[in-house]
């Protein structure tokens, strides 16, 4: 083993590696997102009908394109690993990178923790033997894609590109299946949506399904912790973020259709398995077969392009000393931020081993809508302090502010819709921010080099 | 025939992660702190992205 004394002298840079194109871009967003089709969605139904999970299957469809657009302008513009971190760091300030970079760490590994166990209840349901649990399950697919992030982005990104593929074509091949062009051959919209049980809980209900619906879309906004990584970011997170929108609401609006259309409400709002519950009541083995796969392959693809995001988070918050630099490590052979993948890595494996689903899946998207609201007011700031024209930008975001009046809008109702479920869980989240934010503010802060955690070359903003 | 596979699942996770923490292990006794510290936000724009308009 090489010594350090023989090892490349410290002024040798090793930064992250610029391989990735608009394609595991497109890969690193649907690839985390896609696992929402398959379950998650469906519990809105439970929270307020059938109907109000194809409301909100739309609304919370605006929500996330005002975030995608939102997204490529600002991360076309500041193009860091960290992503939103990095773009709330230079528009907004510290303390408000720090929580932003605390939101994404939690958003990705709860989703990461909760993709996890939705692996292994599904193999073991499947497998239907008794004794057996899920928790082989899970540590094999936690570990297995840690090793793989850990090994380089490339062969990440390109698994993920192929998986997710595969994942979005079952769900394709499900609703060619099914003859959506002639309702009453498979499908029973007619006798599964009627007047009486379209919106059972009323208008209330439709709000209370905002907490889930969002799991259409959750986490298309992970695209951007790759700017560090692609070859072109003013081109390719544009291009792979928009691109991976379009596709998540096709799948969206298919999902929603087949399912709706196979399964009563009461079933559909209350199931883990939508989709491949779908395939099974077509009574067609290969489907069944089919969506089953897809369901694994898509929980595979989510936990993996976690695991990447998190990692980056994390690594960047080491770079700037907002947490000890010992987390900015790059792997010299790999080029990947191989300590925060460890460091992250029995965090996740403990969650998922003592967690339960729907408390995951509330955190992850709880540190999501934070992350949104963030979002909304990020981009006001920054056409503020730098205009169109004082900057370039690789995208420029079309009916300003509209897109940020419309995200934060959304964004409260969504609060009002998780306090109505897991109001006990909102307010200890809020708390802990709080408490973290005042450990930032009064202890952490001394150590970080105030002048260099600021790197893009931009002029003065306007007002300054 | 799952119960097997479940064992298989708990030896691929050890010996991935195994192999992980061996890695790291190598990787920092083989490099100094400050190279593998070295990384920097920005080295992108400096390089290719000047904004100028």
């Amino acid at each position: 083993m090489a010594k350090a004394a023989t090892a490349p002298a410290p002024t040798t840079r090793v930064s992250l590696l610029r391989v990735l194109g608009p394609a595991h871009v497109w890969a690193l967003g649907v690839g985390i997102v896609l696992v929402g089709e398959f379950t998650g969605w469906n519990f809105s139904v439970d929270k307020g009908g059938t109907l109000a999970a194809l409301i909100v299957c739309w609304v919370v469809g605006l929500l996330y394109t005002s975030v995608a657009m939102i997204d490529s302008e600002v991360t076309s513009t500041v193009a860091a690993a960290g992503g939103q971190y990095a773009q709330a760091k230079h528009i907004v300030g510290p303390l408000m990178a720090f929580n932003v970079a605390l939101y994404l760490v939690f958003a990705y590994t709860m989703l990461e923790v909760s993709d996890a166990i939705l692996t292994g209840d599904m193999i073991v349901t499947v497998a239907a033997t008794d004794g057996l649990t899920h928790n082989a399950f899970i540590a094999v697919t936690i570990v297995t894609l840690a090793w793989l992030n850990y090994r380089g982005v490339l062969m990440t990104l390109n698994v993920n590109f192929i998986i997710t593929a595969l994942a979005y074509a079952s769900i394709v091949i499900l609703f060619f299946s099914v003859q959506p062009w002639s309702q009453g051959t498979v499908l029973r919209l007619g006798e599964m949506v009627t007047p009486q049980n379209a919106l059972p809980y009323g208008w209330i209900g439709v709000i209370a399904s905002f907490q889930f619906g969002i799991w259409f879309y959750l986490g298309i906004e992970g695209t951007t912790q790759a700017a560090e990584e692609v070859r072109s970011p003013a081109r390719s997170l544009p291009y792979g973020t928009m691109a991976g929108m379009i596709t998540l609401l096709i799948a969206a609006a298919l999902t929603w259709y087949v399912c709706a259309s196979l399964l009563p409400w009461e079933y559909l709002g209350f199931t883990f398995f939508p989709l491949y519950d779908a395939a099974r009541m077509t009574g067609s083995p290969i489907l069944e077969f089919l969506l089953f796969w897809g369901t694994v392959l898509s929980a595979v693809a989510s936990a993996n392009g976690c695991i990447n995001d998190a990692a980056r988070a994390w690594f960047s918050l080491g770079r700037d000393r907002y947490l000890p630099t010992w987390f900015s490590a790059v792997h010299p052979k790999y080029r990947t931020p191989y300590r925060s993948i460890l460091f992250l890595l029995p965090i996740a494996l403990a969650f998922a081993f003592i967690a339960d689903l729907n408390q995951a899946i509330t955190f992850s998207i709880l540190s999501g809508v934070l992350q949104y609201t963030f979002m909304s007011i990020n981009i006001m700031m920054f056409r503020n302090k730098w205009p169109l024209g004082s900057i370039r930008r690789g995208y420029t975001h079309p009916f300003h502010p509209i897109p940020a009046v419309v995200l934060l809008v959304l964004c409260v109702v969504t609060y009002f819709a998780i306090f109505l479920g897991f109001g006990s869980q909102l307010t200890a989240m809020v708390v802990f921010y709080t408490v973290v934010s005042l450990w930032f503010h009064f202890y952490r802060y001394q150590y970080v080099r105030r002048g260099d955690q600021f790197t893009m070359p931009w002029p003065k903003p306007l007002g300054y | 025939m799952w119960v097997t596979i479940s064992y298989i699942c708990w030896a691929i996770s050890a010996a991935l992660a195994s192999w992980m923490v061996f890695d790291w292990y190598k990787t920092d006794s083989s490099y100094s702190e400050d190279m593998l510290t070295s990384s920097r936000e920005g080295e992108i724009e400096a390089a290719t992205e000047k904004h100028k308009i």
